[in-house]
């Protein structure tokens, strides 16, 4: 197969370094523009198994709030977001909750877990 | 709950939270936060997504915790919380006036104050966009709020104008809870926020970027029915022979924030015109003597380490004020922020309290310089010819969206006194 040359933009940091990916099928031959190691093992990871943080919120029973801001324990791979949003949006919590409660363990089978972004009161009871 | 405070912190958000706990870590003995809000964090609580406290805490957090984190660290230091309260006026002998529907009105006494108000975002009145005025055009810190706190969603078809990092994360967030948004339109010919939220806000989600564009018209009647959307020219005026109809129920706006300072205003601290916020000098010090500022009410910033670093250091020099350990306001000199860089802060130093920590000079330049930029402290104020060069550093690139920060170790400032001040410059490098 011929090399081709691909182009990505590095979100490891806020830097954003523009990168030139040479890749021959799903093999990385050489990535240019980066300007430290993460750029290179970002490019190699966009291309192979592209993965995200997510973050989102659910439903809450009997809280001072509505809804609980939720994230992941690491990131997701990108084409399991739809179904990983589709999974959250069906689960409501019991108020109170604590800052990294568990929300969902092993979402979608993905060895990742669902997890609360903050602390959580019941109604009622406020700082 | 008592009426004499050694420090009076105005704002729970990142730069309140990190300046009163600062307080009591440097020895104030009785501190206290005040914000309107029912719960301490601030504008952390709505921005749901990661990326928060690489700095402080070498982790890729979400704001609520990265709120979280602070709340418990200052709760365990013994700083006292006054929530659903709204702050009236702050004179100058330091009396705080407060209402709240429990205790009606409140009067405070205060050894010093720190002003955290934070910012606000500017809204349709301010761009002057023409057209109707239905429902259906929010700014979109308003809509991030409803979506990540209220658990309500602002509409189901949307346009956002301006790519600012806000913009952008609610553009995705939107996608995720299942409306659909049809373009984002960025007046300027280059992206207002970060280019990783390019990719991971937009590009992921297949959503439209319209660089050099604006919304010329709002359309609808008692709901937004559609924006008209036009290419502006070099001079940013739209070319009418452009335009465009964009059928849409919401217009999300993300053009830009706004330092708050009513308050310190009324209090009669000095405002820099070009940020909008209080001089300030490298303490956090004001114009007025024992008034400190801290967080997007001094500048916007773009990452909250910064915040909470602004803010730690305005409690420090609080505390040190309220205990009359604050060495006089002697050695204060001017720095000046000239040519390309927009502006800067602080906007002076005070030599005294140089011996301490290295002098952090933060700055944001007019226009994108791609192919490097160097950057020059030298000494003295004014004139082509300034004193000695004190400092120099050199940035592979410079971008608006993107502040930059000078660390200057002080064994440079050995002559400050002579000198008068400092002058910051920027030199664009070309490929």
């Amino acid at each position: 197969m011929k090399p081709v040359e691909k182009e990505l933009i590095c979100v490891t940091c806020p830097r954003g370094c523009r990168l030139r990916v040479l890749t021959d099928g799903d093999k990385v031959l050489e990535v240019f523009g980066n300007n430290c190691k993460r750029g290179a093992s970002y490019a190699e990871m966009e291309l192979r198994d592209p993965r995200r943080m997510v973050a989102s919120t659910v439903r809450v029973c009997n809280g001072e709030r509505p809804v609980l801001p939720v994230t992941l324990s690491a990131p997701i791979q990108k084409r399991l977001i739809r179904q990983l949003l589709r999974e959250i949006s069906t689960v409501t919590v019991e108020a109170p909750v604590k800052m990294g409660d568990v929300i969902i363990q092993n979402v979608l089978n993905s060895g990742i877990n669902v997890v609360a972004s903050r602390n959580l009161k019941s109604a009622g009871k406020t700082h | 709950m008592q009426r004499r405070w050694d420090v009076v912190v105005i704002g729970t958000g990142p730069a309140g939270l990190a300046a009163a706990l600062s307080a009591r870590e440097h020895g104030a003995r009785e501190v206290l936060v005040i914000d309107r809000e029912p719960e301490p964090g601030g504008i952390l609580l709505q921005c749901v997504h990661n990326g928060f406290g690489l700095e402080t805490f070498r982790e890729d957090l979400p704001g609520p915790s990265y709120a979280q984190r602070y709340i418990d660290l200052a709760e365990k230091a013994g700083v006292r919380f006054l929530m659903d309260s709204m702050v009236l006026s702050v004179s100058r002998d330091f009396r705080i006036l407060i209402s709240n529907s429990q205790q009606g009105i409140l009067e405070f006494q205060a050894g010093a104050v720190v002003f955290a108000m934070g910012c606000r975002e500017r809204s349709r009145a301010q761009i002057r966009i023409p057209g109707t005025r239905p429902a259906g055009v929010y700014t979109a810190g308003t809509a991030q709020r409803w979506v990540n706190m209220e658990g309500l969603m602002p509409g189901k078809r949307f346009v956002i104008l301006g790519s600012g990092d806000i913009g952008m994360i609610m553009a995705r967030r939107l996608t995720l809870e299942g409306a659909e948004v049809v373009r984002v339109v960025e007046l300027m010919p280059y992206l207002s926020g970060l280019s990783r939220n390019l990719v991971q806000c937009l590009q992921d989600y297949d959503i439209p970027l319209f660089l050099s564009h604006t919304v010329t018209n709002v359309l609808g009647n008692n709901r937004v029915s559609g924006v008209e959307v036009c290419a502006v020219d070099a001079q940013l005026h739209p070319i009418r022979e452009s335009a465009e109809i964009i059928p849409c129920d919401t217009l999300l706006l993300s053009v830009g924030l706004i330092p708050e300072n009513e308050l310190s205003l009324k209090t009669g601290v000095l405002l820099d015109p070009l940020t909008g916020g209080p001089m300030t000098d490298n303490t956090g010090a004001t114009s007025l003597e024992g008034f400190f500022a801290a967080g997007n009410a001094v500048h916007v910033y773009d990452l909250v380490d910064y915040v909470s670093q602004a803010g730690q250091a305005a409690g420090k020099s609080a505390t040190l004020f309220a205990a009359g350990k604050l060495p006089a306001r002697a050695d204060v000199f001017p720095v000046r922020y000239e040519g390309a860089i927009r502006y800067g802060v602080p906007q002076r130093i005070s030599c005294s309290s140089l011996a301490e920590e290295p002098l952090v000079l933060q700055m944001r330049v007019r226009q994108p310089m791609e192919d490097g930029a160097e950057f020059f402290v030298s000494a003295g104020i004014g004139g082509e010819a300034t004193g000695e060069l004190l400092f120099k550093r050199k940035f592979p690139y410079a971008r608006p969206g993107e502040m930059v920060t000078l660390t200057v170790q002080t064994s440079a400032f050995a002559s400050l006194k002579e000198c008068g001040g400092l002058t910051v410059r920027v030199k664009e490098e070309t490929a």
